[in-house]
């Protein structure tokens, strides 16, 4: 028996590396210190366990061996005319060099899950910038914590005792020197747990924040409700954010998928900028899956993009809404789909997953889920961070290290691997 | 206004928000096929009093239906009320029938915040062979 | 590995060995200098007419790390018209002053340069640098951790305990493979995690016992006694503001007597932004002929000018509060990053115009600078990378340097009243290109303490650029323009003995390699001090303290430089 401790666990965006691991004959059999979805992803590794390589013959997915099933991912890519790699919220950024490696020679798309997740925030920052920090900033000093169209308690567990109010700061110790503010369409668990709820109507979030800014800036509204929330309302959460000594806003999917989509983070971030004219005030986003940062990073220091990337030209190109993957499986304009780390059958809207009806799709996951399925061909690897060892970044752009702990079932190898046996063949 | 007699089945415009739940987060780990999962994403949360005016028992049925499609899906009571008019699945195969793949320029989908009609249905044994 | 190569015939310039256009063979073998080669097999390159020098070596460039990244990911408008297609061997990329990582290894190649060092990162995030500068095609590299604000080295400043300060950056260095201590607005950084910021060397710092003055003081005596090859590189307080030459200058003197005669022991950088004069930015003048007649006269003291460029620029700098300032200034977009317990970054997009008068004074400045410090051994060409101006630029500085017919040609263009009332135009001064390889590769290599970089002697690091132009011939004042050209465009880079460049052109992307120091102190004392560490390390970062160490093997051809630290 064996206890593996500072191990990161490998599912949301908080990366908590605290986690202690027990082994026995390379078999997980307890986990320490995670919350209930690390310890999930520990214990329970896939029910449906994607064992073998499958390639489709005839209609039929039917087993073969890792070269073949290599051999025809190689040619599969050598045919195609505009490839799509997509994916990697869930693998190291050692795999997602060597994609948009494989993307860059093929002259296809590169994208990764951001485009389904904070894509918007993104765009965001690209017309506004962002004032952000490092979670550390907000556990030391914050005495206002916003959670704005997130839900930590059920995504994010432990964010809150770690980086959000229930921790302890060299400045502000604890709970009750913090006052928490949530704005969701629902009473959630995280709301529950507020000093003060805003209900905003579902798709009104720019106009409350708006109006926020305004109070914010000394201007009057003469209105006396916006989306749902009385105006008194928010001028008490305007006081209270111009009075915060420091103040931090954490924003999830309600912002950036409802409507509106980028113009609601822009105008949280022009709030946010405008309250660092009167005090300190720092945002930052609840990135969901574990190494989606990592995916934006490795993609804007090679690329000079963070997703949506096009190389069919020969050199990065850049425009969401053209050269985004979603976009492009929607019109129909790619004929292949390469995903590592991702679902997208799973994920995305219907309308766009039977549009890859006639794209051959190649998968690698260490699971069988619907995207294997459809699959024409599908390649088991082992679950980063469990299994195989690699780079991955927090939420907050803080890099970390991903352990292996056990080792793959016998024949399965990392992702890493084997995208490095796919790529040496296509060069 | 039309004469509505008290149980007449009403087709209801509500909102649609898909989004995670603790339950789909455990259950996606274990595996997409595991009734773990498949039970997670295949309800949907309604304000009790919501489901009160749709005569929708707990547990009962209802269809939800977008411009893109339509999925049946099993009404709990959700504990996040009060938030008429909004009803709440979690993301999956399922409610991704009816999401919306218009991104506005951006690359993401409509996936919160969708017009969809909301009615019960009859209640039926579920499929054993479900997913 | 590589093989013989043969440089025939060229005009070298080597001042580190006192080498002025001596007309000589370079000759190398196994990716280093040897005294001859011969055989069948050697690579013989005729660089009869041309220059030879050492290769490039950068002591100030933004070139990778979080807030690069940042940087890149905030200005998409910044790479759309200027790219890199992607060519047999090499991967695409986009540039422009914020390029995507293997263009930036191809750009400084084509340059002649060889050595690249990033100036300030985040320890924190360190990891996130060390993965950039590994994929950065090409050239050497290094990283300066950020150190000033960090709250471990304050509490030791705090309390005078230097040799525990001292045992704590040795370790961090090796720890984190960091090259040198970097300081940033000393002070500032902290204060700005509560929005605020310093306003002079002996300001107070909100919460600890401690002034901006300590801390480049205890840094400066710790990184003395830890016998770092390169002094502490600092950003001085109230960079950017008009006035702001008297800080410049306090700084400086602030550690004068701790000077031993032996080598500088403060590194003052893109000291342009700090040698304003004039109480407001309607007075603003140049205050380099005050800077300059310091530096002239105290020989502790060496800085880099960080020249403006008229173009697109990108601000980017661990100063959060200074950035703040410049978005309010300005009204561009800016983006915030705090880094918990040690430091800040601000970004913000620029643009320097000729016909500004405070883009003019800023110009004039850092020529001024240049121009009137007479030891080109303490005063280095950088653009501070992106923020003056993008590195691609620097043979533009050079131009103006060697050449009064340069510097004129835009005097022309520039707003006249900043000229009217600053000594540029009064300069007759032209530099050499003894000069010139000085402030550009043999005095950067030199006070890096690069001892493989920068020169051509027998068993250094075969690190060399030709640059196609006969300085027989050529009158560098006149003929400026086919000067710059050439430095533009090398006729051939050669890394590590590899040929990497021809006529400008990248033919082979090789990988560089990571400089990093290791002070080898006491093992008594580093065990202390690490112990302590470890067991605070919770209350103070949001990570294990295992998680903030990079392994070596993380590197791409890690080269430590050992040195016995005095502790």
């Amino acid at each position: 028996m064996n206890v593996i401790k500072n191990v990161l666990c490998p599912f949301c965006g908080c990366c908590c590396d605290d986690l202690e691991v027990e082994v026995d004959s390379n078999r997980i059999v307890n986990v320490r210190n995670a919350c209930a979805l690390g310890r999930g992803k520990f214990l329970s590794l896939g029910e449906h366990r994607l064992l073998k390589p499958l390639v489709r013959v005839n209609g039929e997915l039917v087993e073969t061996d890792l070269d073949k099933a290599i051999e025809k991912t190689v040619e599969m890519i050598k045919d195609s005319s505009y490839p799509v790699f997509y994916g990697f919220g869930c693998t190291s950024c050692e795999a997602i060099k060597l994609c948009l490696e494989m993307a860059d020679l093929s002259g296809g798309i590169a994208d990764n899950i951001s485009v389904v997740c904070h894509g918007p925030t993104i765009l965001g920052l690209q017309d506004m910038g962002i004032p952000s920090a490092t979670l550390g900033q907000v556990r030391h000093r914050a005495d206002l914590i916003v959670y704005w169209g997130c839900n930590p308690v059920e995504a994010h567990p432990r964010h809150m005792l770690r980086y959000g109010p229930l921790s302890n700061g060299r400045f502000v110790a604890g709970r009750k020197n913090r006052k928490i503010v949530v704005v969701d369409v629902r009473r959630t668990s995280t709301a529950a747990m507020a000093d003060v709820f805003i209900q905003v109507k579902p798709n009104s979030d720019f106009e409350v924040l708006t109006a926020l800014r305004v109070l914010v800036n000394d201007l009057d509204l003469e209105i006396e409700e916006v989306g749902g929330v009385p105006v008194e309302k928010l001028e008490e959460l305007a006081d209270m954010m111009v009075n915060a000594k420091f103040g931090a806003l954490f924003f999830g999917l309600g912002l950036t998928m409802s409507y509106g989509k980028e113009h609601n983070v822009e105008a949280a971030i022009a709030l946010v900028r405008d309250l660092n004219k009167k005090t300190k005030f720092v945002m930052i986003p609840m990135r969901g899956h574990f190494n989606v940062t990592g995916a934006n990073e490795v993609f804007t220091w090679q690329t000079g993009y963070p997703f949506c990337v096009d190389f069919s030209m020969g050199y990065p190109r850049y425009n969401p809404g053209e050269t985004s993957a979603i976009d492009v499986m929607a019109r129909g304009d790619c004929d292949l789909l390469f995903v590592v780390g991702a679902d997208p059958c799973s994920h995305l809207p219907r309308y766009i997953v039977e549009r890859l009806k006639n794209v051959k799709l190649i998968v690698l996951d260490p699971a069988i889920t619907p995207t294997v399925k459809m699959a024409d061909v599908a390649i088991p690897v082992a679950y980063v961070g469990i299994e195989a060892d690699g780079t991955a970044y927090r939420m907050d752009g803080v890099p970390l290290r991903l352990k292996k702990i056990v080792d793959p079932p016998p024949g399965i190898l990392s992702d890493v691997n084997v995208l490095n046996q796919i790529l040496r063949r296509l060069k | 206004m039309f004469k509505s007699a008290q149980a007449v089945v009403e087709l209801v415009k509500m909102i649609l928000i898909s989004g995670r739940s603790l339950e789909q987060g455990l259950g996606k780990e274990a595996s997409k096929f595991s009734k773990r999962y498949i039970d997670a994403t295949t309800i949907c949360q309604i304000d009790p009093e919501d489901m009160r005016k749709l005569n929708i028992n707990e547990g009962g049925n209802v269809r939800i239906s977008s411009q893109y499609g339509s999925v049946v899906a099993k009404a709990v009571k959700s504990k996040y009320a009060p938030h008429p008019g909004v009803i709440f699945m979690a993301y999956g195969p399922w409610v991704n029938s009816l999401t919306s793949p218009e991104t506005h320029g951006t690359g993401m989908p409509s996936f919160k915040g969708l017009e969809v009609e909301v009615e019960p249905v009859e209640v039926v044994e579920r499929s054993q062979k479900e997913g | 590995m590589c093989g013989k190569i043969l440089i025939k015939n060229g005009f070298v310039f080597d001042p580190m060995n006192g080498i002025d256009g001596e007309v000589m063979d370079i000759a190398v073998e196994n990716g280093k200098i040897v005294e001859d080669v011969k055989g069948a097999d050697v690579k013989v390159i005729d660089t009869t007419g041309m220059v030879v020098m050492p290769g490039g070596v950068d002591v100030h460039s933004h070139i990778a790390g979080s807030k690069v990244n940042s940087g890149r990911a905030l200005r998409p408008e910044d790479h759309y018209r200027d790219y890199e297609p992607r060519k047999p061997g090499l991967r695409s990329g986009v540039g422009h002053t914020v390029p995507s990582t293997f263009v930036i290894g191809y750009r400084y190649a084509r340059m002649g340069y060889t050595t690249v060092m990033e100036p300030a990162t985040p320890m924190l995030k360190q990891r996130h640098t060390i993965e950039e500068l590994n994929d950065i095609p090409i050239v050497d590299k290094a990283s300066f951790p950020l150190v000033g604000d960090c709250w471990f080295v304050m509490e030791y400043l705090e309390k005078s305990m230097f040799k525990e300060c001292a045992a704590y950056l040795a370790w961090l260095l090796k720890a984190l493979k960091g090259y040198a201590l970097k300081i940033v607005n000393p002070g500032g950084l902290e204060s700005w995690g509560w929005g605020g910021n310093v306003r002079s060397i002996d300001d107070s710092i909100p919460n600890f016992n401690l002034t901006p003055r300590e801390i480049l003081r205890g840094l400066c005596k710790v990184n003395k006694m830890l016998n770092i090859p390169h002094p502490i590189h600092v950003h001085a307080n109230r960079l950017g503001q008009p006035g702001n030459y008297k800080t410049l200058i306090e700084t400086m003197d602030c550690v004068r007597d701790l000077y031993d005669g032996y080598k500088p022991i403060i590194y003052l950088t893109h000291c342009q932004f700090n040698s304003y004069a004039g109480e407001s930015w309607i007075e603003l003048t140049s205050g380099a002929p005050e800077v300059a007649n310091y530096v002239n006269k105290h020989p502790h003291v060496v800085i880099d000018i960080g020249q403006v460029i008229f173009s697109n620029a990108t601000t980017m700098t661990a100063d959060g509060p200074f950035q703040f300032q410049l978005h309010l200034l300005t009204d561009y977009k800016w983006v915030n990053a705090d880094v918990e317990c040690e430091t800040s970054a601000g970004i913000v997009p620029f643009r320097y115009k000729k016909r500004n008068y405070v883009h003019a004074i800023q110009w004039i400045t850092g020529l001024e600078l240049a121009l009137m410090i007479k030891d080109p051994w303490r005063v280095f060409l950088t653009t501070d990378h992106p923020n003056a101006g993008p590195f691609t630029e620097y043979p533009r500085v050079v131009g103006w340097l060697i050449s009064r017919k340069a510097r004129e040609a835009t005097m022309k263009k520039v707003n006249a009243r900043a000229l009217k009332r600053t000594m540029l135009d009064s300069i007759d001064r032209e530099y050499s290109l003894y000069e010139i390889a000085i402030v550009t590769r043999a005095g950067t290599a030199n006070i890096l303490g690069l001892k493989s970089k920068g020169h051509l002697g027998v068993g250094v690091d075969a690190d060399i650029a030709i640059y196609d132009f006969n300085p027989r011939i050529i009158d560098l004042s006149r003929d400026y323009k086919l000067v710059r050209k050439a430095f533009r465009r090398a006729k051939y880079t050669i890394k590590s003995g590899e040929i990497v460049c021809v006529n400008g052109e990248v033919v082979k992307s090789i990988e560089g390699s990571i400089f990093w120091v290791n002070p080898s102190i006491s093992h008594d004392l580093e065990d202390a001090v690490v112990s302590d560490i470890r067991g605070r390390f919770r209350d103070y970062y949001t990570i294990e303290f295992d998680s903030y160490i990079i392994d070596e093997s993380f590197l791409i051809n890690s080269r430590p430089i050992q040195v016995k630290g005095g502790v």
